[in-house]
């Protein structure tokens, strides 16, 4: 960790792209893509939180966590956006107005 | 102000702005484009913080795929993103609201905690300056992490057949080739003798 950068910096970048990422969901209601790409960004947010920890605290587990964080992210965006491949050839949209039948 | 400080403003100013572009421009090629501009920030951020390892597995993970897949998807289905913008303001306000009230209170979070001295001296793992951030990572990985490792590997190896259950299907209507059948064929089946009588040709 260097030393001449404090942790509430990291903090306050992750705090603000946090929010970013929620206000992205509620300013893109209707685009399940945008709102897919909005709880990246969140994740992401989660991540250099953990990162800047582990370098505060010098202790390398938060590195460890972000990583296996980073493999989820990575597995729900894969699976996220094959359902919205399904979901457009069924509905030909998709469009969050039009998920509205929970049916196989 | 120093050059890792610079660094520092440098990377996050443009990860916050492309983060924001992320989330307010109009066409979703667009989005996908900024969100690639702000992993590559992360990065940076992650360097800065002395996180390697970690900064290089997430331009490869999330630029080389995860941004891809989204560009992918975004070009490949036939979306009137002018239609799906429609009627966005209409949840602007709400929105602000709550971006605001969340950010305060991580504001108040983040400014107001004490690491107990007993928390630092009792780190479960403490970075060892003398080897480096890869090698660090790999040698609990592998050994104190194993079980975390091998979950994280599950989970891939599901969504992967997740993904592809999902999105595979069989067309109709299409010639394919069918190993068994072709080999289970033989002479009796496949081919008919007839004798032809000269000069009165084959009817039928």
């Amino acid at each position: 960790m260097t030393p001449d950068i404090a942790i509430g910096h990291f903090l306050t970048v992750g705090a603000v792209l946090f929010t970013i990422g929620v206000f992205g969901i509620f300013l893109n209601r209707k685009n399940v893509i945008v709102i897919l790409m909005s709880v990246e960004l969140m994740l992401l947010a989660v991540n250099i939180n953990f990162v800047a920890f582990s370098g505060h605290l010098n202790d390398l587990a938060g590195q460890v966590f972000a990583l296996l964080i980073l493999t989820v992210a990575a597995a729900e965006a894969a699976i996220g956006l094959a359902i919205i491949v399904i979901f457009y050839r069924n509905r030909g949209s998709i469009a969050i107005d039009d998920i509205n039948v929970m049916k196989g | 102000m120093s050059l890792t400080l610079f660094f520092f403003y440098l990377f996050s100013t443009i990860l916050v702005a492309s983060a924001f572009m992320v989330i307010s421009s109009r066409n979703p090629v667009h989005s996908v484009l900024f969100l690639i501009l702000t992993f590559v920030n992360a990065a940076g951020l992650f360097l800065l913080a002395g996180a390697e390892f970690l900064a290089l597995i997430l331009i490869l993970v999330y630029v080389g795929a995860v941004a891809v897949l989204f560009l992918f998807v975004v070009m490949m289905l036939d979306i009137d993103f002018a239609e799906l913008k429609k009627g966005i303001l209409q949840y602007m306000p709400i929105g602000v609201l709550i971006g605001i009230v969340l950010f305060l209170e991580l504001a108040l979070v983040a400014g107001t905690w004490v690491v107990l001295p007993e928390v630092v001296a009792g780190s479960a793992m403490p970075i060892d300056d003398t080897i480096s951030n890869t090698r660090a990572l790999g040698q609990v990985l592998y050994t104190r992490y194993v079980y975390l490792f091998q979950g994280a590997a599950i989970i891939l190896l599901i969504a992967m057949i997740g993904a592809i259950v999902l999105t595979l299907h069989h067309r109709k209507n299409v010639k394919r080739q069918d190993i068994a059948d072709q080999v289970a064929r033989d002479p009796k089946t496949a081919v008919e003798i007839v004798k032809i009588k000269s000069g009165q040709g084959l009817e039928s």
